[in-house]
């Protein structure tokens, strides 16, 4: 007798427990509730947003904060032309490698942007900002072309 | 320190979708077949068993733990698992044989990816708060990368092609593969963009599948009487979980791993790379510094089919089959594991 069945179960995946998100993670999270995006200075004095907690050369804590700006320079980009279910954009986007001015490593987020024709590596783009931010990386709404910015 | 010999190795077929087979019945063949090339009876007639699964692809907690039920009713003394690809699995076992703690081990990896959506499944391995919550699947972060190589000028999208072009055509001769094909690079850039700049064929496609090894002291090989190969280096290096934090046009942990594994110090017949994207392959071949007296990925590689926890066992096993058939004398194999090659192991192998 063939088996072909398959069973399946609702399932939700996350933390069962609280927990803090610590020194580092938690001020930056903050800094997203209160619409600033914060950067942590590195040992060899480059800034890193988001920042980590320890130093990825020297594992030293880190502790120098930074604010940056909210708009930036795409360094990579791609299309996605089917958002999955799970993305944080329904409509076509991209996902953007961005350098915020007074950074110096990108940070990924995505892009709402009416093509992939819209995008462009070294084109500018700023934050937007959902409604009510409550500490939480996806209180960036997304990330949107600047007007007349450079592409 | 103590030569390791690989005595055996199986790998299933890669399936699109297996159905209703589940983890144990994947397994459970290939531990057959390995012990049959050895002739052994059990895992018991091993000293150490290592695997290599990822809990994410069945949902659940330990679900690891389930896949012992493939070693028979009484469970091995020394056991141990990695949350990884079984390539780990071989790592952990060559440091158990050198430093004394065992003389064989039998490895198995395994992956059953059909049932989720593999790469929205995958993204809950990046960090948790800054990357996870988008749900940043690892197509998306490949055409990221890729990207960035286009954008260089180091490749172009008819170099990514050629990769798949020759992976197809190298896959005819490897009965298992799921994708194979005389298809030419013209062909293949015709084809609309999954996720620009990458086209379907860029990405290994979602398979179902394990695969086994049985490796051993150079000493318990040639009591066995079996053929074997010599692993004569093995190394792996990590690089940052954040991939805004690398260079992803290059693969610095590769070339680290690959001097340190002695790839270089004599001429390579062939090369088994575990590239889950077409531009990954030309990054991998750079970093291991790979030139044409080398033949790459001739079972067509993870292009052609792709068992996520086994793949990079299997590079290791191709080579291994490839130079106890006669057809290489020495040869290097290539894991890697998190998103943009974040991780990689090389392993060379030499012949008896």
């Amino acid at each position: 007798m063939a088996i072909t069945e398959k069973l399946s179960q609702e399932f939700e995946l996350g933390f069962t427990y609280t927990r803090s998100t610590g020194p580092v993670v938690g001020r930056f999270l903050t800094g997203l509730r209160d619409s600033r995006v914060l950067g942590i200075r590195g040992s060899d004095g480059r800034v890193l947003v988001p920042p980590p907690e320890y130093d990825p050369a020297t594992a030293a804590a880190l502790s120098d904060w930074v604010e940056v700006g909210q708009e930036g320079t795409v360094v990579s980009w791609c299309w996605v032309s089917e958002p999955r279910a799970s993305h944080p954009l329904q409509q076509p986007f991209a996902w953007v490698m961005v350098r915020l001015d007074g950074a110096d490593v990108p940070m990924i987020h995505c892009l709402q942007a009416s093509s992939a024709e819209a995008v462009s590596t070294g084109g500018r783009v700023r934050v937007a900002w959902v409604a009510e931010p409550r500490g939480h990386i996806t209180d960036i709404r997304c990330f949107v072309p600047v007007p007349g910015g450079a592409s | 320190m103590r030569e390791i010999a690989v005595v055996a190795f199986s790998q299933s077929a890669c399936v699109a979708d297996i159905g209703a087979v589940n983890e144990v019945e994947l397994i459970m063949p290939q531990l057959q077949a390995v012990y049959a090339q050895v002739g052994l009876n059990s895992a018991q007639d091993v000293d150490f068993v290592c695997s290599g699964s990822c809990d994410y692809l069945q949902g659940a907690a330990f679900a690891f733990v389930a896949g012992v039920d493939a070693l028979g009713a009484v469970p091995p003394l020394k056991e141990s698992h990695v949350e990884m690809d079984a390539a780990w699995a071989l790592y952990e076992a060559v440091l158990k044989i050198r430093t004394g703690h065992a003389d064989s081990a039998l490895l198995y990896g395994f992956g059953k990816s059909s049932p989720g959506e593999l790469p929205a499944v995958l993204s809950q391995r990046l960090d948790p708060y800054y990357l996870a919550p988008l749900w940043l699947d690892t197509v998306s972060l490949a055409a990221l990368q890729a990207r960035m190589l286009l954008d260089s000028g180091s490749i172009t999208e008819s170099d990514m092609a050629a990769v798949v072009s020759r992976s197809r055509q190298n896959a005819q001769a490897n009965p298992l593969a799921q994708l194979a094909g005389d298809v030419g690079v013209a062909a293949l850039l015709q084809d609309d963009y999954l996720l620009a700049p990458l086209r379907r064929g860029d990405c290994a496609p979602v398979s179902d599948g394990a695969a086994a090894m049985i490796i051993a002291t150079v000493e318990q090989a040639r009591r066995w009487g079996v053929p074997y190969v010599r692993l004569t280096g093995i190394d792996q290096r990590i690089e940052s979980h954040n991939p805004c934090m690398r260079d992803l046009t290059d693969s610095v942990s590769t070339r680290q791993a690959a001097a340190a594994a002695g790839v270089h110090e004599a001429a390579l017949d062939v090369a088994e790379i575990y590239a889950p994207f077409s531009h990954q392959e030309i990054i991998l071949t750079r970093a291991l510094g790979l030139d044409e007296a080398t033949v790459v990925n001739p079972s067509g590689g993870v292009l052609a089919g792709n068992l996520m926890m086994a793949s990079g066992l299997a590079r290791v096993g191709e080579v291994f089959q490839r130079i106890v058939n006669g057809d290489a004398r020495r040869g290097v194999a290539h894991a890697t594991s998190g998103p943009c090659l974040q991780h990689n192991l090389v392993a060379v192998l030499e012949g008896a």
